[in-house]
């Protein structure tokens, strides 16, 4: 949490100044009591009428500057809690946009978009609570002891006694109470897992008819919970009426020794009356001290989690200033040298030893099995992961020389998943040339086999896409991002199994399309079908992170065993041939 | 129009409520009882002020105080105090009683209906709904109908009691009290009327703001790979200061109201200061007296306060009740029929006769359609993706019923078995794998809960995924999170190949689903399937040219219907939809 306190310090005066406010609020709460005993031992005791009036204008007076003190401190705490959230959203955004893919990858998005929303909201009313209430509750509870004293010594003395006694029991309830909350929150997190597994996996469920069973393990779990629950409720249940006897008892022994007083002359009957005023005060604001510690915590754990965020640091470095030296260009596009890569955390490499040369205008197709590393393979020409050995080179220069935008502009990757932003169409294919003509895009639609179904939209260019592309089929997604990454003509293409959801057709068209695109623009393939990367100029297979071989279609399927065994599980031997 | 919705919503509400008191029923002893426990509670904390005062009076002056009058009293409050604790810790545990026992019951009735519904709900509505009615609204309609019940009676008893007594004492004192404190109802309802629209805007901008945040921080390696970052940002900050704004209004207006409603219950205070002490100087009133009046005056406004907050919190309680009976109250599929058979082991022939299903009416989806499979055959069901191939599942499963027509196995109509019969008959393998929480034993033997180690390693070796299960940490007893947790597609895939391989139905259902295993685990795949299908009916979903070929009966599915069927060499013959489906594999890319 500490750390994450920086955020405030364009608010440092909002900061000192809420609980300044708040502690002048609860003074003046202090000192009504002192009034009243003012009008019951002067204003009833001596007949004075004017004296009661006059106290009773200081009592409303009182009321309106604690009013004044309060809206100002509220104010002050808001503009400081929702400034400091806003701030903290600011750095934690930017932090995280500016994180590599391997610590994406060991972070996982679910984990960020928490730490996003729920986590800050949560520590923005932590705060907000702190600003307001962490002074005033403690205050108003000593306070009122030091105006017991300033009435009577040996009475104080009482409250010296029930304060420590009231804490222990608020504060010794809660503690006990806290881990037990965190089991029940536990099972409830397991009823809810239950729920929605067996919602998931109906199907399953039912065709191994498990139905009977499943209702049997979830009323455990249930009966589980239940019972939990009522364990930690009859413990929580014994806040209140403890802590009503020991004040009341405190009341008790504050009313006896007040009549030895008053007996002996020592205090009045109005300062006995200020003296349980006082007593009653001290409850109230202990109740309230006990919840606002339970938000803080709530807090501080999230602050906490948001903190080991901002703790990881991207893993890689990118040059900043370009490089000046003249660009020659190379005959040679892509090239890895004896390329390793280790995903972070991982034991084994997921590449070992990969070593090619692709010229400009190429086009490479990449196969293999599910986990060979065909993905990681091309995640490295954009620089996405840096090789662990070996070097990766783009036109002739190793890509840890690039400044990012330059190496990432060249490139362009169709991501497996067809991921679309809310927004138009025009919008999302601008995303890599913001300068792109209508014309240009056109084009590239036209290519990537959007064309047909664009035109029917409404608004075509302007058809507005839904949140994670909703509106449109995962066919028609996958071409857009198809189409998003033709834009401006890029030196590199990158269609990670891109055509998946495409039919074989429009699969074939997509690529005699790309095929005949102006331009060198060096097309990298990944695909799982052996028709896809048939035509390719080169083939790389690789084989459990290794690269079997590399090679034309017709040399492969002479020498290479594992494409072969591809080859002819989805093409049978015997057909192969004749078709 | 606008009336009609009220009555109906009214009478709706009234519905809920009964179904509420039928659960309460149960639990009317805790009821009971907590309603006289709060009564006494109640009773007892605002007679204590009255001893406290009565003391108070005792404290005359110098040397004039009553000592034996004092014990007295003192012991009074002693009694009183301690029957107080005691009745509020029976009141909360019989409170904690009631919620818990009632949010049991239900959550169970819930989850037994969700065993029992149709299909048809689960594929209709979405699954975290379904998940939030059973757990958040349950949670809501317990905290707010039932503490909400106790909170609305004790506040009532409060206002009643302390009224009475500070009618009994003085008329005029009172008379401040009452017409001063509905000054703070209207401020703070003042309050809340003007924040409602700054919430509103409030969590509008910051819904816009997590949407956002999922779509850039769910994509961020698209954002990355086409260096979006800086405009992601400007985005993200144009939002970040819209929601400053709007959050600093709608929080700042909101905590008005607590130092709003504490200025008008100081107001009260001072002037039942005011004008008791003018009366107490007249002798009308004693001190002690006063001090009591004071000490309701400061917490008259709090049950009414309680009272505002639970009305709301009530209506709020009744939706979520109203929900999650919803929930309950969904038709169940249709049972069993009485004298519903149970289908012993068949042979495996499926009649398919004069079948029309559609899920919506008005979109009909498969009319007429007729299909005769032998014993042993396989059927291969094929087209593009989204043609609706699941369909067919649903219905040989009877996971949906058929509209018209009737599906027989063995020549018995599948309405006429025990659907645990008819589905204990088929193996099913689905594209989307679903596993359970628990351990890899566990799922494997699902359909064979007393298959020996032998048999599941036998069963896991066919499948081969005994290789993989071997080198996790514990082995068959590794346990795997939701949804399969941390497997590979592939692994999940296989898993549930092997459920089915050790139970081995005379008729199975399979899900070729091409693109998450590797293509060299998969033709091993493809030889277990094979070992699997010998001499059994199968379903199969197929992808693969070599499957479909050496189908009996191929389906095409176009648009969720059935256009071909035949086989091979037949529908390549038809030169139909199949024909360029299959030769639209071939084409080459130049």
């Amino acid at each position: 949490m500490g750390k994450l306190l920086i955020y405030l310090k364009h608010y440092k005066k909002e900061t000192v100044l809420a609980p300044l406010f708040k502690m002048l609020e609860a003074g003046f709460e202090l000192f009504v009591p002192l009034v009243m005993a003012a009008i019951i031992d002067r204003g009833i005791g001596g007949n004075d009428t004017l004296l009661v009036l006059r106290m009773g204008a200081v009592l409303v007076a009182l009321g309106i500057i604690g009013l004044v003190c309060s809206i100002t401190a509220q104010y002050f705490a808001a503009k400081a809690a929702v400034g400091f959230s806003a701030e903290l959203k600011h750095a934690l955004f930017a932090h995280i946009q500016g994180l590599s893919y391997t610590e994406i990858d060991t972070l996982g998005t679910s984990t960020m978009i928490t730490r996003m929303t729920a986590d800050i909201n949560q520590v923005q009313n932590g705060v907000n609570m702190v600003l307001r209430l962490f002074l005033r509750s403690p205050f108003i509870v000593f306070g009122a002891m030091i105006m017991a004293f300033t009435i009577d010594v040996p009475a104080a003395f009482i409250f010296v006694v029930t304060i420590p006694l009231l804490s222990i029991v608020v504060f010794g309830i809660m503690i006990l109470t806290m881990p037990l909350y965190k089991k029940v929150q536990a099972g409830l997190d397991s009823v809810l897992a239950s729920t929605r597994e067996n919602l998931t996996g109906a199907r399953v469920i039912r065709a191994f008819n498990k139905e009977k069973e499943e209702t049997d393990l979830f009323q455990k779990k249930n009966d589980d919970l239940a019972h939990m629950q009522l364990f930690v409720g009859k413990l929580s249940a014994l806040t209140n009426p403890v802590t009503y006897v020991i004040v009341n008892a405190a009341t008790i022994v504050l009313l006896y020794t007040g009549a030895v007083r008053v007996d002996e002359g020592t205090i009045t009957q109005g300062q006995v009356v200020a003296l349980v005023n006082y007593m009653s005060q001290i409850l109230v604001e202990l109740v309230k001290l006990a919840n606002l510690i339970i938000t803080i915590t709530k807090a501080l754990a999230c602050a906490n989690r948001i903190q080991s965020v901002f703790e990881i640091s991207s893993s890689m470095e990118w040059v900043q200033d370009p490089d000046s030296a003249a660009r020659k260009t190379e005959d040679y596009i892509v090239e890895f040298e004896h390329v390793c890569l280790a995903y972070a955390g991982a034991g084994a490499e997921s590449l070992t030893d990969i070593d090619f040369h692709i010229k400009r205008g190429e086009t490479v197709g990449i196969i293999g099995g599910t986990g060979s590393g065909k993905t990681s393979l091309v995640n490295m020409i954009p620089r996405f992961y840096d090789a662990v050995k070996g070097c990766v080179k783009v036109d002739g220069r190793d890509v840890r020389e690039y400044v990012m935008e330059e190496l990432r502009s060249k490139i362009r990757v169709v991501p497996q998943k067809a991921v679309l932003f809310q927004g138009t169409i025009r919008e999302n294919l601008l995303w890599g040339s913001p300068d792109a003509t209508d014309a240009e895009l056109w084009k590239a639609i036209e290519t990537a086999q959007a064309k047909e179904f664009v035109e029917q939209k409404e608004g075509k260019l302007d058809f507005h896409i839904a949140q994670e592309g909703r509106n449109l089929s995962g066919g028609q997604r996958q071409r857009l991002t198809i189409a998003r990454a033709l834009v401006g003509n890029p030196q590199i293409l990158i269609m990670d199994d891109s055509a998946s959801a495409l039919d074989y057709a429009t699969d074939a068209a997509l690529r005699q399309a790309i095929h005949r695109m102006e331009g060198d623009t060096t097309v990298f393939i990944v695909s799982q079908r052996a028709s896809t990367i048939r035509y390719a100029d080169k083939i790389i297979v690789l084989d459990d992170g290794q690269m079997a071989d590399i090679g034309t279609h017709d040399e492969l399927l002479e020498r290479c065993s594992v494409y072969q065994e591809i080859y002819y599980s989805q093409y049978p031997k015997d057909e192969g041939v004749s078709l | 129009m606008k009336e009609q919705e009220n009555v109906k919503r009214r009478s709706g509400q009234r519905e809920t409520i009964l179904t509420v008191l039928k659960y309460i029923r149960k639990y009317w002893i805790y009821l009971a009882l907590s309603i006289v426990m709060a009564a006494l509670t109640v009773s007892l904390t605002l007679y204590l002020p009255i001893l406290t005062g009565q003391v108070i009076d005792l404290l005359i002056d110098k040397g004039l105080v009553e000592f034996p009058g004092v014990f007295r009293i003192l012991k009074k409050m002693a009694v009183a105090i301690a029957v107080t604790a005691a009745a509020q810790w029976i009141m909360n545990v019989c409170n904690n009683q009631m919620t818990y026992r009632i949010v049991q019951d239900v959550r169970n009735e819930a989850f037994r209906k969700i065993e029992i519904l149709p299909l048809k709900y689960i594929d209709g509505h979405s699954h975290g709904e379904v998940v939030s009615r059973v757990i958040a609204d349950v949670d809501q309609f317990a905290d707010g109908l039932l503490m909400g019940f106790t909170q609305f009676f004790t506040g009532v008893i409060t206002i009643l009691g302390t009224l009475g007594f500070m009618l009994s004492v003085n008329v005029v004192v009172t008379g401040v009290v009452v017409l001063i404190t509905p000054l703070s109802f209207l401020v703070a309802a003042f309050i809340a009327k003007k924040t409602y629209v700054m919430f509103r805007l409030q969590s509008e901008t910051r819904g816009e703001q997590t949407a956002l945040i999922e779509e850039m921080i769910g994509n961020q390696k698209v954002v990355q790979a086409f260096s979006h970052e800086d405009e992601t940002m400007e985005a993200f900050d144009g939002i970040n200061d819209r929601l400053k704004k709007c959050s600093l209004k709608a929080i700042f207006y909101s905590s008005l109201t607590n130092p709003a409603t504490r200025f008008v219950n100081n107001l009260v205070y001072a002037g039942v200061a005011v004008t008791g002490a003018l009366y107490a100087i007249r002798g009308g009133i004693s001190i002690g007296q006063l001090s009591c009046f004071l000490t309701y005056a400061n917490q008259y406004t709090k049950p009414f306060n309680e009272i505002s907050g639970v009305v709301t919190e009530l209506q709020n309680a009744l939706a979520c009740a109203a929900r999650i009976f919803e929930l309950i109250g969904e038709d169940a599929q249709i049972p069993d029929k009485e004298n519903a058979k149970e289908l012993g082991c068949v042979d495996g022939s499926v009649d398919l006769q004069h079948v029309y299903f559609s899920y919506v009416p008005d979109k009909k989806l498969i009319t007429d359609f007729n299909l005769s499979v032998r014993a042993g055959q396989r059927v291969a069901i094929v087209g593009p993706t989204g043609c609706g191939k699941t369909t067919i599942i649903n219905l040989l499963m009877r996971f949906y019923d058929v509209q018209k027509g009737a599906i027989c196995v063995d020549g018995t109509d599948i309405r006429d078995v025990t659907r645990r019969s008819l589905r204990s008959n088929y193996g099913m393998v689905l594209q989307e794998t679903w596993l359970k929480a628990g351990t890899i034993r566990d799922n494997i033997v699902m359909g064979r809960p007393d298959a020996t180690d032998e048999e599941i390693i036998a069963a896991a070796k066919l499948s081969h995924a005994h290789s993989f299960i071997k080198r996790m940490p514990q082995g068959y007893d590794t346990v795997i999170g939701e949804d399969g947790g941390n497997l590979s597609q592939g692994q999940k895939q296989l898993l549930c190949i092997t459920r089915v391989m050790l139970c081995l139905p005379p008729m199975l259902i399979l899900d070729e689903a091409t693109s998450s295993i590797d293509t060299r685990t998969e033709i091993r795949i493809q030889k277990a399937f094979a070992t699997m299908m010998e001499g059994r009916t199968s379903f199969i979903v197929a992808h693969r040219l070599s499957t479909i070929r050496e189908a009996d009966v191929i389906l095409v599915m176009k648009d969720g219907n059935v256009i071909e069927q035949g086989s091979h060499e037949t529908l390549l013959e038809q030169g139909g939809f199949y024909a360029t489906l299959y030769n639209s594999q071939f084409a080459p890319a130049t």
